[in-house]
């Protein structure tokens, strides 16, 4: 700059003239702060006031305290689905935490071979209903299962075609017999396979993030293995687990399709709510047991909080990432532990896949696609699944926007402080709200005459609006990941220019941002598609969805037409996933040059 | 208003508070900037220097107090209805968008012609030497090339106030010291008024007209750099800018005092009455080592050990109870000879005692 030559005038380069006074830009900053906070106060907190509110009530509508409670306790079997749902989480947590932290340590921490490959196989059940691996279970432990009937059987029936009257029991077999219907087991082992991609993602990213420094310096100072994994890794990845355990046990107590199909002998409280509200129109007990369902995964919830804001930053800039070395036996070990988990999974989904094929099982083992023609058997056949496209599609769109939107104005707003916290604090809610209870909230908050969104009940935004809410939290907290990254000093920066924040939101956030934008897209939409808890109290006659129809064909007995459902939804999720990839691929290509040094 | 620079007041802030839950960030602040001056605010973290700054950005709001601008009071205004550029220390550049685009990007909203926004951002990026890099994207510059475009960013709308907040401070030594020069000249070329906040002293003393020296949310001292360093007004300015020896010592009689023993004679003791007790301060490059006949202010002292520290040796020497540091410049140090354990005699000038009341 030293060269340049001087401005004749030594004044500042050109004057400078005086700046627009924008106060209407704070306004806008704070209507649409308002705005998010509305949407969070109408479809997250009323519902669930309007709930409790019901379940202090009698069929007459007078308040009657907590005689709803003191009923349900005083009646056994209501009381034992309590405690059937608290086993079963906390069982089906344990295990899926055990196995899966194997496996994310076994992909972080090893050289163990073929990463990707056992990584990608490991989160394939991400793409399906909970429903498929209970239906997956009949067919392995079910009555005439595979595993019950013993496996060699079951080949040499597959493969030479015969009816079953002419093959002899084998006197040595593959054979286990877990009392499916009667058993919570079957209920424990088939939400192990549901829940194991969600804790995998989670303990992946928390053993992942470590200082490999930590690790030198144990070395350095002669530490046993064992002492370095109990002083250092452990540690490290505490609140990683806490989470884990968190969301696997809010997942199980809250899942209704593996119980709904498995568990007629076993009663748990998300099977119990249905029980009540669709086969006894008890609605009071239906939110009473609603709201203790609440309970649990509210007190898991305050927990996991209270654990995040207890993490403070363990990974500083200066950490050097962790490189694992090579160890013949532990890479070997893990291989061996990663295969077999990896087999387990693709056994349950080569089942379900297998059982949508066979032409009527176990007698006519020959394969055949007449259950993929939805057209003869229960549910809204072929138009449920188009419906459920455009529910995921239109919810992927809607969700997207709103979470992004609200994030930011939570993240980035200057002023209203206060409301803002509370807005995080409501964004956080939803998490803890099993789609249950939160489809029965909506029942009793948008059925009712007097509600001025009444005309929704029962249309296609409902079914959307509750997804998008069901699904909320995990895409704020996305959302909010990425607007921390961005230097906090832009929005500083736009207002010394004179430039407006929505100028630098477009401009600027919005496309850095992309990546997280569109990864919540896709969330939303394969959710959207899986999900049955919450829209299987809002769809309406005329407007099912194929999840639903998984339910409804369950239950008529159609098993097989279910499992096609299943798979179909699973390959469509699947489909979507290599799409989107395929599309992200150019637009982040086109988009985010200025990401390459 | 450059012809004579000094005689107008551009900025002036009026008991200004402000604190964070019970944390008091600024403690009654009153300061008045003159048009074209640079300013340091010195201080360690945590002193307010930041949240100062901020204030007059309007990027935090002070509890009281009142802020006047070329004549008008901007207390209540938002940022972006002030009028002022600023850098930050992480720079703060848009990522996505080009050298050239993040200069252009407050001046594209002032609906000015396309074609005089290219020729403004040309001359823009030619003044901070970055003429050819207008196409690349902040990841492909360097920190120091980052942070010129920054600044040209902070320059594009002529803002009457440039406000800088530890801009050097994320870059490595040399281009630090480059980018100061380069910072110093320019600043005096436009001839904006300028505020930085920094927590290095040299950054502070090289580039400032007058440094605003804070601790704990109150202004500790304001003054050109060689008044601030010459005359530390307290124990704390003293202490934190450059090295300094703090004795204890009690006035003995008008113009003396008493160190362990030792009398000595200050000219800065103003009207203490005997037998205060009272702090010393001096720095080390102001001791001499004295070779003549004894005289007043002498004293005998044992080296205790000394550094090497290229210009100049540092001793650290013991009398009786005292113990303090001298430096010896290269040139003085080669026609003397000094040993641990030896024995000297150093001369503690009375116009270079600082007195504190303790």
């Amino acid at each position: 700059m030293t060269t340049l030559p001087l401005p004749k005038d030594p004044s500042p380069l050109t004057p400078a003239k005086p700046k627009r006074i924008i106060n209407s830009e704070s306004w806008i900053m704070r209507v649409a702060t308002l705005f998010s906070g509305a949407f969070l106060i109408i479809f997250v907190l009323l519902p669930l006031l309007e709930l409790i509110r019901k379940s202090t009530e009698n069929r007459q509508g007078e308040f009657v305290g907590i005689d709803n409670y003191i009923q349900y306790f005083s009646t056994p079997s209501l009381v034992s689905s309590f405690f059937n749902s608290i086993y079963i989480s906390a069982m089906s947590t344990a295990i899926t935490v055990v196995l899966a932290f194997i496996f994310a340590y076994a992909l972080t921490r090893t050289c163990m071979p073929f990463k990707g490959v056992l990584k990608t196989l490991a989160l394939l059940p991400i793409f399906a209903p909970s429903l498929l691996h209970g239906i997956a279970f009949i067919y392995l432990f079910g009555n005439q299962g595979i595993l019950t009937n013993g496996v060699f059987n079951f080949m040499l029936r597959l493969i030479g075609g015969y009816d079953i009257q002419n093959v002899p029991a084998l006197p040595f077999d593959l054979r286990f017999n877990i009392d499916l219907y009667k058993a919570p087991t079957g209920i424990i082992l088939a939400e192990v396979f549901y829940l194991f991609p969600h804790v995998l993602l989670i303990l992946t990213i928390a053993l992942s993030l470590t200082d490999g420094r930590l690790y030198e310096a144990a070395l350095a100072l002669r530490t046993p293995r064992w002492r370095t994994f109990l002083t250092v890794t452990l540690p490290s990845v505490r609140y990683g687990l806490i989470s884990a355990c968190f969301v696997a046990f809010t997942l199980v107590m809250t899942d209704f399709g593996i119980p709904k199909v498995i568990g007629d002998g076993v009663n748990v409280l998300a099977t119990d709510i249905y029980k009540q509200v669709i086969g006894q129109q008890n609605f009071f007990m239906g939110s009473t047991v609603s709201v203790l369902l609440l309970t649990p995964t509210i007190i898991g919830f305050v927990i996991d909080r209270i654990a995040q804001r207890r993490q403070v930053a363990t990974l500083t800039a200066r950490a050097v990432p962790y490189q694992p070395k090579p160890n013949k036996t532990v890479d070997r070990l893990m291989l061996f532990l990663c295969v077999l988990i990896v087999s387990a999974i693709l056994v349950v989904i080569g089942t379900a896949l297998l059982a949508s094929f066979v032409n009527v099982w176990p007698y006519k083992l020959e394969l055949s696609g007449r259950h993929y023609d939805f057209s003869r058997v229960a549910g809204g056949g072929l138009s449920a699944y188009w419906n459920s496209l455009f529910m995921a599609g239109l919810t992927a769109v809607f969700g997207t926007l709103t979470v992004f939107i609200s994030a930011y104005f939570i993240e980035k707003g200057q002023g209203l402080s206060r409301t803002r916290a509370l807005l995080y604090f409501m964004s956080v809610m939803p998490v803890a709200l099993p789609g249950l209870v939160l489809g029965l909230a909506y029942i009793f908050f948008f059925n009712r005459p007097s509600n001025p969104l009444h005309f929704i009940y029962g249309t296609m935004p409902i079914l959307v609006l509750s997804t998008i809410v069901h699904f909320y939290t995990v895409s704020f907290f996305t959302a909010t990941t990425a607007l921390k990254q961005i230097d906090k000093e832009f929005e500083a920066v736009s207002a010394s220019l004179s430039v407006p924040f929505y100028r630098t939101f477009l401009r600027v956030t919005f496309p850095i941002s992309l990546p997280a934008i569109l990864e919540i897209g896709i969330y939303y939409f394969i959710n959207a598609l899986t999900t049955v808890s919450a829209v299987i109290f809002l769809y309406s006659a005329n407007l099912k969805l194929a999840s639903v129809t998984i339910v409804s064909m369950d239950d008529a007995g159609d098993t097989a037409p279910a499992a096609a459902m299943s798979m179909l939804l699973f390959f469509t999720g699947i489909g979507v996933r290599l799409v989107y990839e395929a599309l992200t691929r150019g637009v982040t290509r086109r988009t985010q040059i200025w990401r390459q040094k | 208003m450059l012809q004579n620079p000094q005689k107008l007041s551009y900025l002036v802030i009026k008991n200004l508070n402000k604190t964070f839950s019970k944390f008091k960030a600024l403690d009654n602040v009153s300061l008045e900037v003159m048009a074209g001056e640079f300013i340091c605010f010195l201080g360690p973290s945590g002193c307010g220097k930041t949240t100062l700054l901020r204030c007059i950005a309007g990027l935090e709001e002070q509890d009281s107090g009142q802020i006047i601008q070329a004549g008008q009071d901007i207390t209540g205004f938002t940022p972006s209805q002030r009028d002022f550029g600023i850098v930050f220390q992480s720079y703060a550049l848009f990522p996505n968008l080009t050298a050239s685009q993040n200069v252009a990007y407050g001046l594209v909203n002032t609906k000015t012609p396309r074609k005089v926004i290219q020729e403004r951002v040309k001359e823009l990026l030619s003044l901070v030497s970055l003429v050819d890099m207008g196409h690349k994207y902040p990841a492909q510059l360097s920190g120091g090339q980052q942070q010129r475009v920054a600044l040209a960013r902070a320059l594009a709308l002529s803002p009457g106030l440039l406000l800088l907040d530890e801009p050097l401070s994320a870059l490595d030594a040399r281009v630090r010291a480059s980018l100061r020069a380069e910072l110093f000249e320019l600043q005096r070329r436009i001839g904006v008024t300028t505020i930085m906040v920094t927590h290095d002293q040299e950054e502070a003393l090289t580039l400032a007209d007058r440094i605003v020296v804070m601790n704990q949310g109150s202004i500790q001292q304001i003054g050109t750099p060689e008044e601030i360093y010459r005359s530390p007004q307290t124990p704390f300015v003293a202490d934190f800018i450059g090295e300094m020896n703090f004795l204890e010592a009690t006035v003995s009689q008008h113009g003396w005092v008493d160190c362990s023993g030792y009398p000595l004679r200050v000219s800065r003791l103003s009207g203490m009455p005997t037998g205060t007790i009272v702090r010393l301060a001096i720095r080390p490059e102001d001791i001499d080592i004295h070779t003549g006949s004894p005289q007043e202010n002498t004293l005998q002292a044992t080296v205790q050990y000394y550094e090497f520290l290229g210009s100049f040796y540092r001793l650290k020497l013991k009398a009786e109870s005292i113990s303090f540091m001298l430096d010896v410049p290269m040139s003085q140090a080669r026609h003397l000879s000094f040993a641990q354990d030896a024995l000297i005699s150093v001369h503690l000038p009375a116009d270079f005692l600082h007195v504190y009341s303790s």
